[in-house]
């Protein structure tokens, strides 16, 4: 046991709020005597809600601590100011109400803090986040800090545009329903020309994906700048749909090192009729916001690379959950977002995930602490994201995907594809003959997570390449454990 | 070539018993199946021609059935698809579609090219039977 763990922690303590003239001594107070500590408050429905796993300092309160990151993520600063005499203070005040021991986790507090509507601005991520991830997180009195989940009222929710797409229009868009999308970066991701890029590009689309997409550092470099992967990507494109009648796409990265830049290409994708367009998170969030407000204006669905991501959502006790990331995003209004795929080479525990996509796809997420979702939260009808599983997938594992993800997702299998010994056709072929048996026999009964080896092997007889794919990669797995994993897990109740 | 449109071009043709198994899943989802037809398949032909309306209340995979059969009759040289609609809140649309008949040829579609400035090309997807009217395209 570490040393945090020692220390006994009290974290039902009472309010211990000063009032009248007491509180606005000058001089520096406990933020729990501030107001910041309300065990009492009773969140109200227009609240914005944020729960942080906290781990204090050896030797500190951990309720106290709880105070310091409701005040510093609101009105406080570490002394006591006369200046708040001049507002509503009361009312601007975030309030931890409640702090529980995370189980399992000695010297770990899931501390619960409820902010006021009107201290946030409308619409707008890049103010919430200022105040949310903005000034705690380098904070002394706390060893590590992570957001792990929010609660955002119905009322604050309205003001976000939300995808610019959405799931169901964009699968009327495109006329494919009823099974996932598939997918495949162009792989190798640097080094390749406008006309080689392409040229992926046309037989992996003409063998049978949906898509193909740029990689998050495919830009605009020396080997091909950007005009030209644009071009060669929308001959491509448009060749792979008259072979094949069906509507095609072309993730086409705009990101790039200003907004005007970001503009000039998306309008050249556009004018070049291209469906879809891509960014990476590391644009920022009014970046993607002013990204998300131009695709809904031009028709265009928005794709988003997590690119970043991994070093702020993989450990357990400090930055932030990605299930945070996907609330952002989806209010932010993007279309597509990489979540994970569990089976694949990126990190990914199963119930972490299938948390991530509820929050993507679904209208109201229920509590569900197995899978780390710890608030209600309605979404009001705005548009749902689709969920990207992308990383080390294979043909091979097409029955646990469709099982685990579920059919309103896209699966990207880029060396899947690419690295197919037949040929870029080929993988493609094999990977969209594999998802079609794979749906075809789950909607006529069979149990795909059991049968689902042998529903492959069968399809491989009338498709070669999908019996070369099988044999290609049949062994390979990724199997580590997860670092972001569930604190709760359900228990047997045993009876006498 | 074949038209990969639809959720099942990619497997053999399927069977009446096959389709049937599909049809069922649809109506215990409690999704009204529709039939369409077209000599047009242009990807972005949106609106096939519908066969009668969208089969409320149905329960049974055999009526539907029935009513390909039906289909097939008057329009076996053409494209008939076969999609399930979803009522319910939040997604109001289709929820699968395939295609349960084919033309015995399927020529395919141009891709013609019109050269704009700079190397901007514009692109026309025409199905090559799109000469003829209406009708008369699989002959």
């Amino acid at each position: 046991m570490n040393e945090a763990a020692k220390i006994p922690q009290d974290t039902h303590q009472k309010s211990q709020t000063v009032r009248g003239k007491a509180r606005y001594q000058s001089g520096v107070m406990e933020y729990r005597k501030m107001g910041y500590w309300e065990p009492d408050y009773v969140p109200k429905d227009t609240d914005i809600i944020a729960m942080f796993r906290i781990s204090p300092q050896d030797g500190v309160d951990a309720v106290e601590a709880a105070a310091a990151v409701a005040g510093e993520s609101s009105t406080a600063t570490w002394t006591v100011v006369w200046t708040d005499r001049l507002t509503a203070t009361e009312k601007y005040r975030a309030k931890a109400y409640r702090v529980d021991p995370v189980p399992g986790a000695p010297g770990q507090f899931f501390a619960y803090i409820a902010y006021d509507l009107d201290l946030f601005e409308a619409g707008s991520i890049a103010n919430l986040t200022a105040s949310i991830i903005g000034n705690v997180f380098g904070f002394k009195p706390l060893k590590a800090l992570r957001l792990e989940d929010m609660r955002f009222p119905v009322a604050y929710i309205k003001t976000f545009q939300g995808p610019s797409t959405g799931i169901v229009v964009e699968r009327e868009r495109l006329d494919k329903f009823g099974r996932p999308l598939l997918g495949a970066t162009v792989k190798p991701k640097l080094g390749l020309s406008g006309r080689n890029y392409g040229r992926v590009v046309y037989e992996a689309l003409k063998g049978g994906l949906d898509f193909t997409k740029d990689d998050e550092n495919i830009n605009s470099q020396s080997f091909m700048h950007w005009r030209e992967r644009f071009l060669y990507c929308m001959e491509a494109v448009n060749r792979a749909q008259a072979v094949t009648g069906e509507i095609k796409g072309t993730y086409l990265n705009i990101t790039a090192g200003t907004m005007e830049e970001m503009y000039a290409r998306a309008e050249f994708a556009k004018q070049l009729g291209s469906t879809i367009v891509m960014i990476d998170l590391v644009i920022g969030y009014t970046a993607i916001q002013s990204m998300s407000h131009w695709c809904r204006k031009n028709d265009m669905i928005l794709h988003l690379h997590r690119a970043g991501h991994g070093t702020y959502t993989r450990q357990k006790t400090h930055g932030i959950s990605f299930r945070v990331i996907s609330k952002w995003m989806r209010l932010a209004g993007v279309d597509h977002i990489h979540a994970g795929t569990v089976v694949g080479k990126l990190e990914g525990d199963p119930n972490m995930t299938k948390g991530f996509y509820d929050i993507l796809r679904l209208d109201h997420n229920p509590i569900n602490l197995q899978h780390g979702i710890f608030f209600d939260q309605p979404w009001a009808s705005l548009n749902a994201v689709m969920p990207v599983a992308s990383g080390g997938i294979h043909a091979g594992q097409m029955h646990q995907l469709l099982d685990l993800l579920g059919e309103d997702c896209v699966l990207q299998f880029g060396g899947g594809t690419i690295g197919h010994p037949a040929g870029i056709q080929a993988g493609a072929t094999a990977n969209r003959v594999a998802l079609e048996s794979m749906v075809f026999a789950r909607n006529s009964g069979r149990n795909i997570v059991e049968e689902g080896p042998q529903i492959l092997a069968d399809a491989a007889k009338f498709c070669l390449p999908l019996r070369q794919a099988l044999d290609t990669w049949k062994d390979v797995t990724f199997d580590y454990a997860s670092t972001d994993s569930p604190d709760f897990v359900p228990s047997v109740a045993v009876s006498n | 070539m074949r038209i990969t449109q639809g959720a099942f071009s990619f497997l053999p043709d399927l069977t009446d018993d096959q389709i049937a198994a599909q049809v069922q899943y649809c109506l215990e989802k409690g999704w009204a199946v529709n039939l369409e037809y077209t000599d047009d398949p242009h990807p972005r032909n949106t609106y096939w021609e519908m066969w009668g309306l969208p089969m409320f209340d149905l329960k049974d995979a055999a009526g539907v059935l029935l009513e390909l059969k039906e289909c097939r009759k008057h329009f076996g040289d053409r494209y008939i698809r076969l999609s399930a609609f979803d009522a319910s809140h939040g997604w109001e649309s289709v929820r699968l579609s395939f295609i349960v008949n084919r033309p015995a040829n399927e020529p395919g579609f141009k891709l013609q090219r019109t050269e704009m400035e700079g190397r901007h090309v514009q692109y026309t997807t025409v199905p090559y039977s799109a000469d003829k009217p209406e009708g008369q395209r699989y002959k």
